[in-house]
């Protein structure tokens, strides 16, 4: 048990543990607050597994961006602040959701630690350096593809949100006209 | 690994017992940060001299950020037009 198994099973098991608030929770508003805290104890495990870029990444784009759209999804849709009953699932759902979801993570555990054991054997340190070069060097056409990808993504969110669609903008349209 | 089998299970679940589209969501991107983690240590196992298990996580982590940003702009787009995120009518007619 060395610091790396300690440091990796702590921020595992916080990762995990707030993951669990975040899906279960009945505040929407803590439900994404709860996300934050599960990809920030995501990104100390990365760093424990030698990947300081990567942590970096996860924290700037997740913690950063993800996590602050959400809230504002959430402030747009109107999401009502504190407790809320009006989207709870029957229970039905929720106990087969709950099948489902912990038969998953049984079976995905024990293939993964009957393939690669509990535990890592030894730390790969990363070098942000060696990334660096790797990733502009044999990478370097699915990093551009992948720009192309994010920018069409930002074009079709702006086209989707600026459609003239629905119920709420015709009704406005009938007002205008009727004054 | 076994952080990676619970984080998964747990987005699973999520997506499974949501109503609320945003919600949905959250659970989609716990599944895709437990994908990103199983790259990370799978690469940090074997001897990665191409580093191709933390550069797959840079580009999940980038193709999850298109996704989000796309999903929730449908999302507001169905709000806009029918007043709710109700993920169990979202195939009804009104």
């Amino acid at each position: 048990m060395t610091t790396y198994d300690v440091l990796f099973t702590i921020a595992g098991a916080i990762s995990v543990a707030s993951a669990l608030l975040a899906v279960s929770t009945k505040h929407l508003v803590h439900s994404a607050l709860w996300l934050i805290v599960s990809l920030a104890a995501l990104c100390g495990c990365y760093l424990v597994l030698g990947a300081e870029f990567v942590a970096l990444v996860q924290l700037l784009v997740y913690v950063g961006a993800v996590v602050v759209l959400v809230l504002f999804a959430l402030m747009l849709t109107r999401a009502p602040i504190g407790r809320s009953h009006e989207h709870d699932t029957s229970l039905v759902q929720r106990a087969a959701a709950l099948v489902v979801g912990a038969a998953t993570a049984a079976l995905l555990s024990a293939v993964l630690v009957s393939a690669y054991g509990n535990g890592a054997q030894h730390i790969n340190a990363g070098g942000t350096h060696v990334l660096a070069t790797r990733l502009f060097g044999n990478w370097v056409w699915p990093f551009e593809l992948l720009s192309a990808l994010l920018l069409v993504a930002l074009i079709a969110a702006l086209a989707l949100a600026r459609l003239p669609i629905g119920r709420r903008d015709a009704e406005e349209k009938l007002r205008g006209v009727s004054r | 690994m076994v952080v990676v089998g619970l984080l998964f299970g747990i987005g699973l679940y999520g997506v499974l017992a949501r109503r609320n589209s945003v919600l949905v969501l959250i659970g989609v991107e716990l599944m895709l940060a437990a994908a990103g983690l199983l790259f990370v240590t799978v690469g940090s196992l074997t001897s990665d001299t191409m580093r191709a298990g933390q550069i797959m996580t840079i580009f999940v982590i980038t193709i999850a950020a298109a996704e989000i940003a796309v999903a929730l702009g449908v999302i507001l787009a169905v709000f806009r037009a029918r007043g709710n995120i109700d993920m169990t009518q979202a195939g009804e007619r009104e």
